[in-house]
């Protein structure tokens, strides 16, 4: 097992037994996409109306719940220092951690995603788009809000900071993120959105990483 | 270039002159430092410090607190840029190549890198599997465990630790995993008697088979036949440095700053 993996694997088996930080982000979504329905009411046209735009700002603000402990704690007890002069580039070890934030936020969403819809009454072909969109979505929400997270690392009430950063740079994927559903809807093409979504998530992949390590270089200093 | 006994405020053990001629820039150290700056929140904290290390030396680093020693440890690391000066390695920059330069290293800083939720062993084989590129084999943590007597603690989480313990966990890591350069910042800090002497005994080891190691201490830590660097000596204004440049110069030193490293004499 590669280092990049034993990485993966640490962050990974850390939020199973803290149990906190991992099932937070998914708790907060469900929570929130089910505060709809209950303050809406059960209409189906007005649900299915808004659905697509609900699911997604959760998703968005759910991700956002994880970002601050994803270098934080690390940089708290040593373990950046120790991670940044391993033989693996802290490149490396930055894309590691986005990838065990995704498989705890982004990866979980997925699964919950299609039976939230179903409750907005999403309709059928609308679905397969939705997951499709939130699968290219969700990575670069992580990789964008890794950015954010590397800058406010060791900063004071990070938190807030944070998502005043990290929240306007999330528009784009937002927007192309609900249009894919709502051409599906509508029995427009919605595959210039997934396009779309798929160029943002090949520009935020390496700028993301690239960024959010120059950052924490910084913080290390 | 003979070395001359320099005035020191704070020295531990008192440097003894005797057969302390080391040459500093002969070139023929594997690790050497060349003018070496740093800068820290605009602060000048020292400069122009030379420092040569070569196959089974041991460096201590001395001086106040705010002196740069964990700042000198970070530079050597490649934690923290310095702010001029050079870095060598068999004569070669480390920036060239930086994952080489980790890779033949053990840092030791204040902070442990432990996660309270895992196991001690899982703590252990995590950072030397990260080294390794590789999930080591149990048989080699278990030996780095038992070393410092943290065997029948492996299956506890790293939370149940006192302060000594995780200190013990930090240096059993730099054990379980071989490298040529130890970078230690204090490391018998919370150490009990029993656990320094395994750790002086370690060093010793480490340098028998040609590693070499730097160490930050206030504590006592022996080692035979280690070079004290002091490091208020290397502060920009202070009267100490300004003297020792008008007494090289006197000399017809041409000022030349260097570590003056003398030999000190193992401590039982």
């Amino acid at each position: 097992m590669t280092g990049f993996w034993l990485i993966v694997r640490r962050d990974v088996v850390m939020a199973w037994r803290q149990g906190g930080d991992g099932f937070m982000a998914i708790m907060f979504f469900l929570i929130t996409v089910t505060l709809f329905p209950l303050s809406v009411g059960p209409e189906s046209t007005i649900l299915a109306r808004i659905g697509a735009a609900v699911v997604w700002v959760a998703a968005l603000l759910a991700t956002l719940l994880s970002l601050e402990r994803m270098f934080q704690s690390d940089f708290e007890d040593g373990s950046l220092d120790l991670m940044a002069i391993t033989p693996l580039s802290l490149e490396a070890v930055v894309l590691a951690k986005c990838l065990a934030n995704w498989l705890l936020t982004g990866a979980p969403l997925l699964l919950a995603a299609p039976v939230l819809a179903m409750m907005l009454h999403m309709d059928r072909e609308g679905l397969a788009i939705f997951v499709t969109a939130m699968a290219l979505g969700t990575p670069s929400l992580v990789f964008t809000g890794a950015i954010g997270a590397a800058l406010t690392v060791g900063a004071r009430r990070g938190g807030v900071l944070l998502t005043l950063l990290v929240l306007p740079l999330y528009i784009p994927v937002l927007i192309f993120g609900v249009g894919a559903v709502e051409a599906a809807v509508m029995g427009q093409p919605a595959q210039p959105h997934l396009l779309v979504l798929g160029g943002l998530l090949l520009g935020t992949l390496p700028l993301g990483l690239w960024a959010s390590t120059a950052a924490l270089r910084q913080a290390l200093e | 270039m003979n070395d001359t006994k320099s005035p020191s405020r704070n020295a531990p053990k008192a440097p003894e002159a005797a057969g302390a001629d080391r040459p500093q820039d002969n070139g023929g150290g594997l690790f050497t430092g060349r003018g070496l700056v740093c800068v820290r929140g605009g602060r000048t904290v020292f400069e122009g410090l030379d420092f040569t290390l070569k196959s089974g030396d041991a460096l201590v680093l001395l001086g106040p607190n705010g002196s740069g020693k964990s700042s000198l440890l970070r530079i050597m690391a490649g934690l923290l840029k310095p702010g001029g000066g050079d870095l060598l390695w068999y004569g070669y920059a480390v920036t060239d190549d930086p994952e080489s330069h980790h890779a033949r290293q053990h840092y030791v800083g204040h902070l442990d890198g432990l996660k309270a939720a895992m196991t001690v062993s899982e703590n252990l084989s995590f950072w030397t599997g990260l080294r390794m590129g590789e999930a080591p084999p149990p048989g080699l943590i278990r030996n780095a465990l038992d070393t410092f007597g943290l065997d029948h603690l492996a299956d506890f989480p790293a939370r149940m630790l006192s302060a000594g313990q995780k200190r013990r966990l930090s240096l059993a890591r730099v054990l379980a995993s071989p490298a040529d350069l130890w970078l230690l910042d204090e490391p018998a800090v919370a150490l009990d008697r029993e656990s320094v002497a395994t750790l002086e005994q370690a060093i010793a080891r480490h340098r028998r088979r040609g590693g070499m190691v730097v160490v930050a201490t206030h504590s006592e830590i022996a080692l035979s036949r280690a070079w004290p660097l002091y490091l208020d000596r290397f502060a920009p204004s202070s009267g100490l440095a300004e003297l020792r440049e008008d007494a090289a110069t006197a000399l017809g030193d041409g000022g030349h700053k260097s570590a003056r490293a003398s030999r000190q004499e193992a401590q039982p």
